[in-house]
């Protein structure tokens, strides 16, 4: 994942410009946590500032402050040199900040347009024609294709995330912030937006990019810091960027990052296929299965998993990938076909029965179905399990047992959070993706479904999650991996299915010759 | 400071520092609005020039110091307690069951035209459970059709519980007036239960046993909810419904049975009403209790014990207010001015907690 993309060096930075923000000793703390420690930071109209640093580094909490979400308990903040605090995000609209967030934050039950228009004063009739063409034309500046008269529910969180990206550009702001922007998007459109990105910067506006591909940053970005546990560790400014060419640039940053670690850590090893037995009873089969209600309906899906098997699923995502899992899952209904688990069919069973089956889903929507955000992280991890014994006896809450499995998850997990009783929601994001791991790989797993699992991580917390789904595959369940990151596929799977507009295009050893192989697949080529 | 976990020795002190400024902040977040609403009730009967002090003076010196008005007071709560027994059962399963007013109702009249008529031929306390059923079970069947309709149909349930409170209260009042009218007298009512057959009183005081039932129905509840696997399944319902679908959870058939507790739990208050105070249902008779409660419900948080509070408190207001109503000509339904002013004291002090945690405090 470290190839750099070639750096946008032709075009000149203006570090010259004057700060449009200025952070001087900036401290924001939490309940038992300082988020962000004494933080010194300048942000240059005509520059990509990127920030880096692992998940709960406070990275987000440091744009929140930015965005007028939160405000800081100690230090200042300058605009264009004059101490103004940001007190809310309205002001920080006026200012001409405009934040894109790592969580959706348009109204699913509205359409893209009228999400558009919610910022206008409600005397002012809502045009959504005019609205619509305004944001076609900012799609198409970003290489973004939608509908302005989808319904935002109906999108998947990638098509979302960049509407999302597209009504920022629209309130034509001058300083925008793009938190994990790139995260969810296609290796393909998260080039066109950094070098939207680029392009931005040369026309003087000022742009926060937080991500955590380092080669990203090292391709699109002016200048980076980077944060670990609330504190500015360092950073590379616009001189050193130049001098160093992107391997340079991107050791130098893990350096920062990590302290000694390398950034070979991506380097691949493929997984050992002799450790599966093809000749065996295949643990998950899928029989010619179709699932209509979907907004991708699933057509003539076949494949099988055998035990110790990862089956990769590739795919530009919105290809069916969700409707898959959530139909393996049993969220939502088949209309024709079967899935077997061990020899007998599931696929009239309940969500809580094919669980007991041994099935588990470790969902990409953390939060938004993963959890429920304001309930302890102690209870989110015994969702799937609440009535049981011994967290539960007779249907009475057991306290003590319930703290007890909460601090052996945190143990055995590293879940950092200030307690077991933080509502889940306030932990980060790769936090609350290790509570979801805990909670899904108890017990005895038969077949895990992993979807999109290191989405938005950092490099520690992927590394985490990766091994996790060697383990439960090593421990012999069939695991199904799908993943819009075809570096992790291949470095992962011993088989990969491609998935287009909800058929399998075809099944892929994972042997040489595999990256060229899927690459057709997706393209279309191999029809 | 970091962000790893901390030894359990600093978590525990924080933790105990923690609750205790949160119980505190609670009680401040919910007894400011209470003073800010009296204060501004006081201002409005100033301006309607009649002194405030007098007017709350005559309010509690009925509804709490004078002996027969605090066992009024007390009697009344217990149906009340039972409303928000069952508010609270729906609104933390994300329910807003605003149809309260019509499964009371409908359980009142019910009960009212049985219960007289099993009385003369079965054991009293036989009688009284019969017609404590029947009242829950009519409650809960008038709320049947907006939960299978937001159950299976994703209806609005605050829409069709309102539209199903108009339909009761007529049903309610048409039942009386030809179905269930008492031959013997010419007024529109029920036949009315013997006072020796209805709920027993409390210590030889007037107070109705139906106190113990409203008090017993609300920790019940708040137990339930709060402690127990089908409670949690509910509140999982109403943190976040895809969750709950995620985790595998009937939602239908829990939203139904929310439905079905929470309109049970009115209904049998209109069974206790009726059992225990007034023996009878005349026609267009429709005290609103429900929607009376429901205020106060959000003011006590879903929080069972704190609705006690809030129900005793409107209970005194409620009482006194037809007393102070008498001499002072202020109509008593100045009880409702004063809840309405809470509402919005509640909006503005949820405005400022909010702002405040934004804040980092
Ligand atoms: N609203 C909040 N309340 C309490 N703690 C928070 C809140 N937001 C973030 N935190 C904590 O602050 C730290 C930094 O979080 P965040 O800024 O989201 O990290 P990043 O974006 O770098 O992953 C984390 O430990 C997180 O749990
Ligand atoms: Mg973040």
């Amino acid at each position: 994942m470290l190839d750099a993309h070639p750096r946008a060096t032709d075009i000149p930075s203006g570090t010259e410009a004057p700060p449009i923000v200025t952070f001087e000793g900036v401290t924001k703390r939490y309940p038992g946590i300082i988020a962000n420690d004494s933080i010194d930071m300048e942000f240059r109209a005509g520059e990509v500032h990127v920030l880096l640093g692992e998940n709960g580094a406070g990275k987000s909490t440091l744009v929140s402050m930015l965005s007028g979400l939160q405000q800081p308990d100690d230090g200042r903040i300058l605009i264009d040199g004059v101490e103004k605090p940001i007190g809310s995000p309205g002001e920080a609209l006026e200012i001409g900040i405009s934040t894109v967030f790592q969580h959706s934050m348009l109204v699913p039950s509205l359409t893209l347009v009228e999400n558009a228009t919610l910022g206008r004063k409600w005397w002012q009739k809502p045009d959504r024609e005019g609205t619509a063409q305004v944001m076609n034309a900012a799609a198409e500046r970003i290489g973004v294709r939608l509908d302005p008269m989808a319904l935002t529910g109906d999108l998947s969180l990638g098509e979302r995330q960049q509407a999302e990206i597209t009504r920022a550009l629209m309130r034509g702001a001058r300083f925008l912030i793009l938190d994990e922007a790139t995260a969810m998007l296609t290796p393909d459109d998260a080039a066109r937006l950094g070098e939207l990105m680029r392009r931005l910067a040369a026309e003087g506006m000022a742009v926060v990019f937080i991500t955590h591909k380092l080669n990203e940053a090292v391709a699109y970005g002016d200048r980076v810091s980077v944060l670990r546990l609330g504190k500015k560790v360092g950073g590379l400014s616009p001189e050193e960027l130049k001098s160093l060419d992107p391997q340079e640039a991107t050791n130098a940053v893990v350096q920062l990052m990590f302290g000694t670690r390398e950034a070979s850590t991506g380097e691949r090893d493929r997984p050992d296929a002799t450790t599966v037995d093809r000749s065996a009873k295949p643990t998950l089969e899928l029989l010619a299965l179709y699932a209509k209600s979907g907004r991708v309906p699933l057509e003539n899906i076949e494949f099988k998993v055998w035990p110790g098997e990862i089956l990769g699923i590739a795919g530009i995502d919105g290809n069916g990938q969700k409707q898959l899992a959530s139909t393996i899952a049993g969220q939502a209904p088949v209309s024709d076909g079967r899935i077997i688990l061990d020899g007998a069919y599931i696929d009239k069973m309940t969500i809580g029965q094919r669980r007991e089956k041994g099935l588990r889903y470790v969902t990409d929507d953390r939060l938004g179905e993963g959890t429920v955000g304001t309930f302890p992280m102690s209870i989110n991890l015994l969702l799937k399990e609440i009535g049981q014994t011994p967290y539960w006896r007779g249907g009475i809450e057991q306290p003590e047992a319930i703290r007890e499995n909460a601090r052996q998850k945190v143990k055995e997990f590293d879940i950092r959070t200030p307690s077991i009783d933080t509502p889940v929601g306030k932990l980060s994001g790769g936090n609350i993706q290790k509570v979801l791991l805990a909670r899904e790989l108890a017990g005895a797993a038969r077949v895990v479904i992993f979807e999109k699992p290191t989405y938005g991580l950092d490099l520690a917390n992927i590394a985490a999650t990766k091994m996790r789904i060697r383990e439960a595959a090593q421990s012999g369940a069939a695991v199904i991996l799908i993943s819009t990151e075809l570096d992790e596929l291949l470095e992962l799977s011993h088989r990969i299915a491609v998935m287009d507009q909800g058929r399998v295009a075809g099944i892929v050893e994972n042997e040489d010759g595999a990256r060229h192989k899927i690459g057709a697949l997706m393209s279309g080529a191999e029809k | 400071m970091n962000t790893q976990t901390m030894t359990d020795d600093t978590v525990q002190t924080t933790e105990m520092r923690q609750k205790l400024r949160s119980i505190a902040g609670v009680l401040l977040m919910s007894l400011g609005p209470v003073l800010m609403a009296f204060i501004l009730s006081g201002v409005i009967l100033l301006i309607l020039k009649v002194n405030p002090f007098s007017y709350y003076g005559y309010v509690f010196g009925r509804g709490l110091l004078s002996p027969t008005g605090v066992q009024a007071t007390l009697t009344r709560m217990g149906p009340l307690l039972l409303i928000a027994a069952s508010l609270i059962v729906a609104f933390r399963a994300g329910i807003w069951n605003l149809g309260g007013d019509a499964q009371f109702l409908v359980g009142a009249v019910f009960c009212a035209a049985a219960t007289p008529l099993m009385a003369p031929h079965v054991p009293v306390w036989l009688g009284l459970l019969a017609g404590a059923a029947i009242s829950a079970i009519f409650g809960g069947l008038w709320a049947l059709l907006p939960a299978f309709l937001r159950a299976y149909q994703g209806l609005n349930e605050i829409i069709t519980t309102l539209m199903m409170n108009f339909l009761g209260i007529s049903l309610a009042s048409v039942l009386v007036k030809l179905v269930f009218l008492d031959p013997s007298t010419t007024v529109p009512q029920t036949r009315t239960l013997a006072v020796e057959d209805r709920l027993p009183t409390l210590f030889g005081t007037t107070i109705s046993s139906g106190l113990i039932i409203g008090l017993v129905a609300i920790l019940a509840v708040h137990f339930v909810m709060t402690r127990t696997a089908f409670g949690l399944r509910l509140r999982v319902v109403g943190g976040n419904a895809s969750a709950a679908v995620h985790a595998g959870l009937a939602v239908p058939l829990l939203t139904v049975m929310v439905f079905a507790i929470s309109g049970g739990l009115a209904g049998l208050s209109g069974g206790v009403a009726i059992l225990g105070q007034y023996g009878n249902v005349r026609a267009d008779w429709n005290p609103a209790y429900s929607l009376s409660i429901v205020p106060l419900v959000f003011l006590a948080r879903f929080n069972g014990f704190a609705a006690i509070g809030f129900v005793g408190l409107f209970s005194i207001l409620s009482i006194g207010a037809e007393s102070a109503a008498r001499r002072t000509g202020v109509p008593n339904y100045f009880t409702l001015v004063t809840i309405g002013i809470l509402l919005v004291m509640l909006a503005v002090s949820e405005y400022y907690s909010a702002k405040r945690q934004k804040a980092g405090a």
